[in-house]
């Protein structure tokens, strides 16, 4: 059995973003990347079904600009076998990535593919259930658990007021939440021997998509600010602002 | 120009995160219908028709759609998407599931999580953990939304609208529901709660955490929150999770204890009317959002804290 993880490269999750003066977007010179945190998560799932037998390889791909192999290489140091390099330096929206995974699954034919359930820049949360709809597969997005059986997943999913199981039949999408697993940290010698792993590398034209973006981003902007308020001294204080001065109690 | 409002329900009734994405469906400017997909949910669709401005209520009533599963909702949808110029939902767990499957399956960009109709095709969104806001337009056919509900009010009650029986879409067969655990509480929805108080790491564990948030949740008549430490470590299930990645609150009054306030954690909260925040550090980032701090140890300082509230509340 083989799983294919898509992983992105994004700011990462420590950095405080800020908004450039002119309104174009985020300022992302000299600011830290890394590999999106459910995404590392997604590996760590892979890597886990493998070195327990149930899985036979793990191949991780990501979309983006040249960089982006810093992030595949970071994938193949924690244990991924090897990568593909799908580049571009247009960015990429949800509905042009799961066209392009949609091309890689026909190339790699996984029974498995595990993805973020969200990047962290984009917060948009689609990618992996458009995969699914294009390929016609199952989909057990927000997982906290996966089990695999011969012919099917059992997948427990984070929703709104508790944990649902659902059962795919194989092929399937499955996506992360952050209670699936803690993912390892690459040891040294395995971040030598990932340096010889193989990165393939592809462009969208390779699968014949075209990722022109269907939104128009018109402007970014700052969100609307808070300030801090006061401290207060007691207990008794804070109770006297919030019922006579905020009304709340 | 219509537009069709998933609803969202456990079959028995309507949840009111589906009042509050109808005021942002409204906006779009065309008549809005809204699809009850579930089983035995006929008391949810007449629900549904009493909101105002609903001009008609689908019912697709079917053992298919008991449990929302992705696949064969999805197929619904698109089924009756001919019909409709956007297709909108809250971004619940349910809808954050589905509408992109939808969306690919007409292959057209989601725009997911609006905090804000500009006009019927511009609208904004947050991105980086609300660390920015995009203005979005999208030339989409059709257009797909999901809707950050704590941004919008709730539509009121005061319509009438007819109930029609939508016709059952195929099980695209690739799924079943196996089981669900969901976590029983008498407390407020997250979603809807006026008044939420939240725990951290602080809280050092699950009986801790039961010892000193739920009763004063109790004496304010709260919700229950946690952060993700605290949903982590297992103090809180994971449903009650604020921030980026779990529920986006924007209550009345949100009392964060032993909260440190990451970005990821106060994307979910900043909105709320008033922040209360209690840390034994006063240096906590979660103070620079906070109307009134208090700088304390959380386990001699709530007690007392809750104490002042029964006084006041006689
Ligand atoms: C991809 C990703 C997604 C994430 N999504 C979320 C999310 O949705 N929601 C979320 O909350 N986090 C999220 N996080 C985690 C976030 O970055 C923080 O790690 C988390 O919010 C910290 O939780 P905390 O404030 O409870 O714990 P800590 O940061 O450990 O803070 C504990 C606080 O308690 C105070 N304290 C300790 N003892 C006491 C005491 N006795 N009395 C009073 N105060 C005390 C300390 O001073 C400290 O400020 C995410 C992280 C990642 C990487
Ligand atoms: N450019 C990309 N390259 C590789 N994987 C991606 C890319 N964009 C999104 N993904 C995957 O899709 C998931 C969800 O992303 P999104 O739908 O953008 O929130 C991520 O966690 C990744 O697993």
């Amino acid at each position: 059995m083989k799983i294919l993880v898509p992983v992105k490269r994004v700011v990462d999750y420590n950095v405080k973003v800020r908004v450039k003066s002119d309104g174009s977007g985020v300022e992302l010179a000299n600011v830290k990347m890394s590999m999106n945190p459910f995404d590392e998560i997604a590996v760590e799932e892979a890597l886990r079904l493998k070195e327990a037998g149930k899985a036979t390889e793990v191949v991780v791909v990501s979309i983006g600009p040249a960089q982006a192999s810093e992030t595949l290489r970071t994938a193949l140091a924690m244990g991924a076998d090897r990568g593909i390099l799908v580049k571009t330096e247009a960015g990429t929206e949800p509905l042009a990535v799961a066209k392009i995974l949609k091309g890689v699954v026909g190339d790699e034919k996984p029974d498995l593919v595990i993805l973020g359930k969200q990047a962290i820049d984009d917060d948009a949360n689609q990618t992996g259930q458009m995969l699914a709809a294009l390929l016609g597969w199952g989909q057990g997005t927000f997982a906290s658990k996966v089990v695999l059986e011969a012919d099917a997943a059992l997948v427990t999913r984070e929703i709104d007021g508790g944990a649902q199981t659902v059962k795919l039949t194989l092929p399937a999408i499955v996506t992360t939440d952050l209670r699936l697993n803690e993912p390892r940290y690459a040891s040294l010698p395995n971040i030598m021997k990932a340096k010889k792993k193989p990165i393939d590398e592809k462009s969208p034209d390779s699968y014949g998509v075209d990722v022109t973006p269907r939104l128009k981003v018109l402007k970014t902007s700052e969100p609307s600010g808070r300030t801090a308020g006061v401290k207060v001294s007691s207990p008794a204080e804070l109770v006297a602002k919030l019922k006579d001065e905020a009304g709340v109690i | 120009m219509t537009t069709l409002l998933i609803a969202e329900h456990d079959n028995k009734t309507l949840n009111g995160v589906t009042a509050k994405a109808l005021t942002a469906a409204a906006a779009l400017g065309a008549p809005v219908h809204v699809l009850v997909a579930g089983a035995d949910a006929a008391a949810v669709a007449d629900a549904a028709a009493k909101l105002s401005g609903v001009e008609k209520v689908l019912l697709a009533d079917g053992p298919i759609y008991a449990n929302r599963l992705a696949e064969p909702l999805a197929a619904l949808i698109v089924g009756l998407a001919g019909g409709y110029d956007a297709i909108v939902g809250p971004s619940t767990a349910m809808v954050k599931n589905v509408l992109p499957r939808v969306a690919a399956l007409l292959d057209v960009m989601q725009i997911s999580d609006i905090v804000k109709v500009v006009s019927p095709d511009t609208f904004e969104r947050p991105i980086y953990a609300g660390n920015a806001i995009q203005t979005v337009q999208s030339a989409e056919a059709k257009k797909v939304i999901t809707v950050r509900t704590a941004s919008f009010a709730a539509t009121g009650e005061g319509g009438s609208a007819p109930v029609e029986p939508a016709s059952a879409g195929e099980d695209p067969g690739v799924s079943a529901f196996v089981e669900e655990a969901l976590s029983a509480s008498t407390r407020p929805e997250l979603t809807a709660a006026r008044i939420i108080v939240s725990g951290g790491r602080a809280l050092q564990s699950k009986e801790k955490f039961s010892e000193v948030i739920e009763p004063l949740a109790d004496a304010l008549g709260a919700a229950v929150g946690a952060s993700r430490a605290a949903v982590d470590a297992g103090y809180a299930p994971n449903d009650l999770q604020v921030g980026q990645t779990g529920k986006v609150v924007a209550p009345e009054l949100y009392v964060a204890v032993g909260i440190s306030g990451a970005i990821q954690h106060l994307a979910g909260m900043k909105d709320s009317k008033v922040i209360v925040a209690i840390n034994k550090d006063e240096e906590a980032p979660i103070f620079q959002v906070a109307d009134y701090g208090l700088v304390g140890d959380l386990f001699s300082v709530v007690p007392e804290f809750q104490a002042e509230i029964a006084k006041v509340k006689g």
